[in-house]
């Protein structure tokens, strides 16, 4: 996993309420068995005006030209500032492969849904929690400010505007040393795997119809 | 000892470390995979030389893929045409016979919905935890286990390490008070849960059932039920433990038996919050308020009964409010003031981990019994959960209702609850579904779906409108 430091990247906006996963990467395209290249199918059916096919060259497609990561003003972005429950709906990690693969490094907005902040995490990207009054602010800023660029900086978890404004995020301790450290989390948890097999010993002890019963009358 | 709930003490017996940060390593108990989050957590194993770390607690099933049509299936994962989708599906077989994990394959008479058929095989147990690389895993919550759904890093972190990094979630009761209405049914109480609730109102939850409803309601109704936590925003659902859990679970291949079984259903008693648990928020429905519900927008908490009038944006109090209800109505090509039951389906779906066990396709051949379906909707499917359900469907006849009644009855599988196979709505046709998400595209691009019970799909079928169940007979008349 890529770590993640200080971004300065472009921001982008994704200016609606609850985008679901779906809206992220729509389901023709999970069908893929790879983990890359779905950066091109991110927001697709906002994106292009026909429907889109797993395997297909976009680069011939039809581009929406009212969707904001198809002007020119944004290309390139790597911070996504959107709004409230960004993220809902199917536990995908999808999602998160098409942003990261697309050139988002950060995403920022008043919410996330639970199972794609984690995922995010898990793919390099940093998801921020700003208050509402402080994402209204962004989004003000960016449109009346071509090459709007903001700096993230995960040690000191601040976002700071091009005039110089820093707002603070919270993010936990445990993801933020494996995101700055690009630690993959198996790894990490494979350390503690002494603990792991004492548990477990123990947990067969109390509750044996647990174990085995997955290969049962199979 | 500090009173418990449910949440709290499937936690408790699942922590196996606590971390500093507030993190903790979660033991986990049953993995459930299908055939789309799974492959690249086979290939991230592969690539770092990681075997599963307890095979046993794997089981694995195709579903999202595979084809509804009996021609198609009966060619088996070869006979697949969509070469994508077969490729997917021979994925998983390739992986499971690799890593030496038990699947159920496309033509075993037990495939199904993964979420349907891991508590029909009993690979879901009380007191359990389960993942699967899938939102809807909070169904098997209804067995008092603690279940969510989880992405492919954690399938392949579950799959390498028998365990989930996780922290520890806020407690919160869901109360149904009283008794429903007739005709009124579990996916009534959850859309009416997210009605209250709104899509967000769970997130950061772990939702507990509760109330003298959820106490009367069968196994089925509890599943449909914590299916559709997440779309309360919360990662899990659950309920309490009691005979009816018991009954259901008994003799099920995967439960115990003899002394281990006695052994389990004495654990299992204590599988509920203690009574003076304190829960950090509550919310508490009348079940008797509860009408039939059905969706109008493009996320389920756009719901109303079925007497209801669509919104106007400019009556919405903010201006984020306005703007979703004013994209929704265009998106699903409603106007303002519209009543609910002048909607027309051009489509019916009976199906899905919410709604396609035994009960609901009973509750669906009771209403179309002896009916046709309207001349106006061009296609009804009703999609069994499983090849169990299929067969247990069969036997009562159910199959002929539905097929006598004009509808298409098929092999088990997603279907059109997703779209990812060759069922789906075309562009711009409203859809009658009892699946669980009404988001733009879910079910075809620029499909329209509304989200109903069974009952209330199928009346939709025969009056080719949305109807209220209950006064089916004086509106065909
Ligand atoms: S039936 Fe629908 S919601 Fe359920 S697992 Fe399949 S695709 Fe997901």
């Amino acid at each position: 996993m890529k770590a993640f430091t200080v971004l300065d990247g472009l921001a982008a906006p994704m200016d609606r309420a609850n985008v679901d996963t779906d809206l992220i990467i729509p389901k023709q395209f999970l069908k893929s068995i790879k983990r890359s290249g779905f950066g091109p199918n991110l927001f697709d059916e906002l994106r292009y005006l026909d429907e889109g096919q797993p395997g297909q060259d976009c680069s011939q497609r039809p581009l929406n030209p009212d969707f904001p990561l198809n002007q020119d003003r944004y290309r390139g972005a790597s911070v996504l500032l959107a709004r409230e429950n960004f993220g809902c709906g199917s536990s995908r990690e999808h999602a998160p492969w098409a942003l990261e693969d697309y050139g988002f490094r950060c995403i920022i907005a008043p919410s996330f849904a639970d199972i794609f902040y984690n995922n995010c995490f898990k793919n390099g990207i940093l998801p921020v929690v700003l208050s509402e009054a402080a994402v209204e602010q962004l989004f003000r800023e960016l449109y009346a400010t071509e090459g709007y660029q903001l700096q993230v900086d995960l040690p000191a978890q601040t976002v700071t505007t091009p005039a110089g404004e820093a707002f603070t995020f919270e993010v936990d301790a445990f993801r933020k040393h494996c995101l700055l450290n690009g630690l993959d989390d198996i790894g990490v948890t494979l350390e503690s795997a002494e603990t792991i097999r004492g548990f477990e010993a123990r947990w067969q002890q109390q509750a044996p119809w647990l174990f085995g019963a997955g290969n049962r009358g199979h | 000892m500090a009173a418990l709930t449910l949440y709290d003490k499937l936690w408790r017996n699942h922590l196996v470390e606590q971390r500093d940060d507030g993190s903790a390593l979660i033991y986990i108990d049953r993995h459930l995979i299908h055939e789309v989050t799974s492959p690249q957590a086979f290939e991230g194993l592969r690539l770092a030389g990681r075997q599963p770390w307890r095979r046993d607690a794997n089981l694995a099933v195709p579903d999202h893929n595979v084809p509804t049509e009996s021609a198609e299936r009966a060619g088996g994962v070869a006979g697949i045409l969509d070469p994508i989708s077969r490729l997917q599906v021979q994925t998983l077989d390739d992986n499971c016979l690799a890593f030496d994990i038990t699947e159920i394959q496309i033509n075993d008479r037990r495939q199904g919905i993964v979420h349907v058929v891991g508590p029909e095989q009993g690979a879901t147990l009380p007191g359990m935890t389960v993942v699967c690389g899938d939102s809807h895993t909070s169904t098997h919550g209804a067995f008092g286990a603690l279940a969510h759904g989880i992405g492919t890093s954690e399938v392949e972190h579950v799959l390498a390490t028998q365990c989930l990094v996780q922290k520890k979630m806020k407690n919160m009761l869901v109360r149904v008070d009283g008794q429903l209405q007739p005709g009124v049914t579990a996916k009534d109480v959850a859309l009416a849960i997210i009605g209250e609730i709104g899509t967000a109102g769970g997130t950061g939850y772990a939702i507990e059932f509760g109330g003298d409803v959820v106490r009367d309601m069968s196994m089925e109704g509890r599943m449909t039920l914590c299916n559709m936590s997440i779309e309360a925003g919360a990662r899990m659902g659950m309920v309490a433990v009691d005979q009816a859990t018991i009954d259901y679970v008994k003799d099920r291949p995967g439960a115990p038996r003899g002394e281990l079984w006695d052994a389990a259903v004495s654990a299992w008693a204590d599988l509920h919050s203690d009574p003076d648990a304190v829960f950090d928020r509550e919310v508490v429905l009348r079940g008797a308020d509860i009408q039939p519900q059905v969706t109008w927008g493009t996320s389920p908490e756009m719901v109303l009964p079925i007497d209801g009038v669509l919104p106007d944006p400019e009556s919405q109090d903010t201006a984020s409010r306005r703007a979703a209800v004013q994209r929704a109505l265009e998106y699903m090509g409603l106007t303002p003031g519209m009543r609910i039951r002048d909607i027309r389906p051009d489509r019916v779906f009976i199906g899905s981990c919410t709604n396609s066990r035994i009960e609901d396709l009973r509750a669906a051949a009771k209403v179309v019994r002896g009916r046709k379906v309207a001349a106006s909707v061009k296609q009804a499917l009703v999609v069994p959960g499983s090849g169990l359900v299929k067969a247990q469907a069969e036997a009562e006849g159910l199959d002929r209702i539905f097929i006598e009644a004009g509808m298409e009855w098929r092999e088990p599988g997603c279907s059109m609850c997703l779209a990812m196979n060759a069922d789906k709505l075309g562009a711009g046709e409203h859809c009658a579904s009892t699946s669980n998400r009404n988001f733009e595209g879910r079910q075809g691009m620029g499909g329209r779906t509304h989200l109903v019970s069974p009952a209330m799909a199928a009346a939709a079928a025969v009056a080719g409108h949305f109807v209220d169940v209950r006064r089916l007979e004086e509106e065909l008349a």
